[in-house]
């Protein structure tokens, strides 16, 4: 098409050429929009638009009235702050186990000689790539009243009595903390291994001593991949079903474990969607604060491998 | 940028490092091992390492009906969903990277959207929905759900491809006589067509290993494997999941070797 429109220069006006040019950019435009179309029909239709639906539906209460009874219930009642009060713990202990567990695991994979870094980065990717059913299961095994942990303890005469490890908190936090570290880990060594070395030389040959090196210089310049990290583990944890569906026995009660159980058990959707609804807002805002403050996306975990 | 030696620290001085690195790895794979071995027990009980060893876990995985059932439905969809996932991922990647439409960051946010949003609104959202238009607990269904949570990953796949590909040939060909899709499937395809095999691939893994929205939308003949072993987790802990996990296990070495083959490749 423009090679058409560029033969046409000669013998017709600079005008009619432009129009031709602005046509030709138009028709592109429809031409890409075409190819995009299907995805985002079907993100359209199979996210927005159920959600949007979900939305108007929380608004309203069981007698089909517009209310906000189903936001405020999340004051009134005490099990539903309970579920809050369980997830955002549940959220906290696990990002920092994931901080205290990732940061020396990125940075020794960051200083490590290339072959050997990526070596050590299957440990991190294969799991990342497991079935979260798949590590929930190990972890019930390993942790379970008769399982793996309990017997080798009460084996070595350590304990008498098993530990209780799964069906609680702790096995919550254990199961979830094993399927967030890749989240942190990946950005986090990327972002480390974008520091320059030079720096941390200088600072060494100006005479700082390997500690004040790192906590001068190389812990401040990782602060970012770490902050992208904590966002983006903090955000999944605050939605995340399977572990504590399955770990939890039933005493951990998590925000996406309410939503399934108010809609699938109790076919309220009003309320069920409403807890939708606040959970995707406290994400968004999370994040849309996160991008605000370091101009980076946080989804760019999935983009690097 | 090259590490080795590069600060005046020796290995010696980092051994602890390496230490609480390796123990944090040890943590992250162990539980996969674990797992691997004891499919191969003898025993109904959880001993490791296992006493006796056997393969009646992978009889009673394969020997069940209900199990192959499951699996079979489990691969059709995945199966699906890549080639879906892929075209429609490539088409939208393709048409981000000519940045010549306005929007493209709403696109990207919106193409991306499934990356973020809890996966429970949208297995909610997704059965709401479909209970409307009759989607529940059919293939189909299952196909269009999981392509939309596989899609944000074909397109990061294929733009990372098409950004260090020239586009300028494909202009060379058009100006050389082809139509834009000759040039697309002669020229830029032959060299971003291992950013879309790894594209493919992903998509495979992510619908495989998809729970959440199938616990909501899949049931009855179109009950997936992982609906049922959530299922199955929920009431006891049986060992023949330890060997189909261990199948789930390999699938996923397999096709991420191969991913990141094809990724080199490029």
């Amino acid at each position: 098409m423009s090679m058409r429109s560029a033969s046409l220069q000669d013998d017709v006006g600079a005008t009619l050429n432009a129009d031709a040019l602005r046509a030709d950019a138009r028709r592109e435009s429809f031409g890409l929009l075409a190819l995009l179309s299907p995805g985002l029909v079907l993100v359209l239709a199979v996210i927005i638009v159920p959600i949007g639906w979900l939305f108007w539906l929380s608004l309203f209460d069981e007698a089909g009235q517009m209310s906000a009874a189903n936001y405020a219930r999340f004051f009134e009642q005490a099990s539903y702050i309970k579920t809050f009060v369980t997830t955002f713990k549940v959220a906290f202990t696990v990002t920092g186990a994931c901080v205290v567990l990732g940061y020396p695991l990125a940075y020794m994979l960051s200083q490590l000689p290339r072959r050997a870094a990526s070596i050590c980065l299957i440990f991190v990717i294969l799991p990342f790539w497991t079935s979260v059913l798949v590590r929930t299961y190990a972890w019930l095994v390993i942790l379970q009243r008769k399982g793996l942990v309990n017997t080798w303890l009460m084996d070595l005469g350590v304990i008498s009595q098993p530990l209780p490890l799964a069906n609680n908190f702790a096995g919550v936090v254990i199961g979830m903390t094993h399927i967030m570290l890749p989240f942190l880990v990946l950005p986090l060594y990327a972002s480390m291994k974008s520091i320059d070395t030079d720096c941390l030389r200088a600072g060494m040959n100006l005479g700082a001593s390997p500690a004040a090196t790192f906590r001068q210089i190389f812990l401040p310049l990782s602060l970012p991949g770490l902050a992208s990290g904590v966002v983006i583990v903090f955000v999944l944890c605050l939605g995340f079903f399977v572990t504590p569906a399955l770990m939890g026995g039933g005493k951990v009660i998590m925000w996406a474990m309410r939503m399934e159980q108010t809609t699938s058990l109790y076919s309220n959707w009003g309320a069920g969607a409403a807890l939708g609804v606040v959970l995707l807002g406290v994400t968004l805002a999370l994040l849309g604060l996160f991008q605000w403050l370091l101009g980076a996306r946080a989804t760019g975990v999935w983009s690097q491998r | 940028m090259s590490m080795e030696n590069s600060l005046p620290i020796s290995h010696r001085q980092r051994l602890w490092l390496y230490a609480l690195g390796g123990l944090v790895m040890l943590f992250l794979i162990a539980p996969s091992v674990i797992i691997v071995i004891m499919s191969f027990s003898g025993s109904s009980l959880l001993q490791f390492p296992p006493q006796e060893w056997s393969l009646r876990w992978y009889e009673s995985y394969f020997g069940s009906l209900e199990w192959r059932d499951a699996t079979i439905v489990s691969v059709k969809v995945a199966v699906m969903t890549a080639i879906v996932a892929s075209l429609l991922g490539t088409a939208a990647a393709y048409a981000i990277n000519a940045r010549t439409l306005r929007l493209t960051g709403a696109i990207n946010a919106l193409l991306t959207a499934s990356l973020i949003i809890p996966v429970i609104l949208i297995g909610i959202g997704t059965f709401f929905l479909y209970a409307r238009v009759g989607l529940n607990n059919t293939l189909t269904g299952l196909v269009i759900a999981h392509t939309v949570q596989a899609l944000p990953l074909v397109v990061l796949t294929v733009l990372s491809g098409l950004r260090s590909y020239d586009m300028n040939q494909e202009m060379v060909a058009r100006s050389l006589g082809a139509d834009r899709f000759s040039a697309f499937f002669q020229v830029t395809m032959p060299q971003i067509r291992f950013s879309i095999v790894s594209g493919a691939l992903f998509a495979f893994i992510t619908s495989f290993d998809e729970v959440v929205v199938s616990l909501f939308i899949s049931g009855g003949e179109t009950t997936t494997l992982t609906r049922r072993m959530f299922n199955a987790l929920r009431d006891q802990i049986d060992p023949t999941i330890a060997a189909i996990s261990t199948c789930l296990i390999v699938l996923s070495i397999v096709l991420l070797s191969a991913a990141q083959l094809f990724g080199r490749g490029r």
